[in-house]
């Protein structure tokens, strides 16, 4: 099962672009396993440091995480005023509390500029761009949350513990041997 | 299991505690079947939720998902509403299975459905299967890729 649309611009990207490894995650901000999986990957976003970019898409369920739409929109915002990745740790770090004062607490805590964010969270296209993370994790074979993809290909592992990056370590220390 | 072109046999299950539903009463708009083990498992519950967050895609396909297993009309009742499922699940009950293995889909080891989905076009003729492992979601990128490839919604 291969990553369609591929990763593009328009996608959130931490760390240095030119990684070997590209980690992608299809996440809902108010599942919990996706909550179980934030620590993990922010200590192997630490552990593999130059060697991985990491990109998050948006999957929220809704119908079973009812705030999880208006948390990824909350994150979208967060970007347009260059602070994803910190809302995006604020969420998952709260996420037993996503009703929207306590989202607008949390862009507050990222640094945000909060007139302009409550603003951009009503933008249309912003739902628009949740919802077209949505449709290609469909189209990508995304069954639940989290799923990763790695350089493009869905890992079939676990990601729970330290097989995530045990596998990617491997990648890495191949490659270089080549 | 029945093959692509062949008329998917009618059938009538109960679909809640007190009303039954056919196969052929939704003829006019396609229909995805999904045959699955178990309510309460956890595969079966992240399949027909995926399915379930995406209603509005298939209705704009004009198209009905409807979900099979070996389980109770009282069970599936009960599962409906803790997962808020918006689609019919049809208990194939009594006898046991009798939809299933008239569609090639029962495992007589286990005593339960397959995990199997058929997409039907609008005179129920069978247009894509697919048999999953019974542990593996098969997510849903196969069903919208043949609902796509048949005629448009006029």
């Amino acid at each position: 099962m291969s990553l369609t649309p591929p990763v593009s611009s328009i996608d959130h990207l931490w760390g240095n672009k030119n990684a070997l490894i590209e980690l992608v995650e299809y996440g809902d901000f108010q599942c919990p396993y996706c909550g179980r999986a934030y620590p993990i990957i922010k200590r192997l976003k630490v552990e593999m440091n130059d060697s991985v970019k990491f990109i998050f898409r948006n999957f929220p369920i809704s119908k079973i995480h009812p705030q999880a739409k208006a948390a990824a929109i909350a994150a979208e915002a967060a970007a347009l005023q260059n602070k994803f990745w910190e809302m995006h740790d604020l969420i998952f770090e709260h996420q037993k509390r996503l009703t929207h004062e306590a989202i607008v607490e949390y862009a507050h805590m990222a640094g945000l500029d909060l007139n302009r964010f409550n603003e951009d969270i009503q933008h249309e296209n912003l739902l628009r761009k949740v919802e077209g993370d949505f449709m290609s994790g469909l189209r990508s074979g995304v069954n639940a949350t989290p799923t990763f993809f790695i350089n493009g290909s869905r890992y079939e592992g676990s990601w729970e513990g330290n097989y995530l990056s045990e596998y990617l370590l491997n990648i890495s220390q191949n490659a270089q041997r080549i | 299991m029945l093959q692509t072109g062949n008329k998917a046999p009618d059938f009538t299950l109960y679909a809640t505690p007190y009303e039954e539903i056919s196969l052929y009463d939704f003829q006019g708009k396609r229909v995805v079947l999904v045959f699955y083990p178990a309510d309460w498992s956890p595969v079966c519950g992240d399949q027909l939720m995926l399915y379930n967050e995406i209603t509005d895609v298939f209705d704009k396909m004009n198209t009905q998902v409807i979900g099979i297993s070996v389980d109770s009309k009282w069970c599936h009742a009960s599962y409906r509403e803790q997962r808020n499922l918006g689609f019919p699940l049809l208990a194939d009950f009594e006898p046991k299975g009798s939809i299933a293995r008239m569609y090639g889909v029962y495992n007589e080891q286990e005593g339960e459905c397959e995990r199997a989905l058929f997409v039907l076009d609008e005179k129920s003729i069978i247009q894509w299967s697919f048999l999953s492992e019974p542990d593996k979601n098969p997510g849903v990128e196969g069903i919208l890729n043949a609902l796509e490839k048949l005629e448009p919604v006029s």
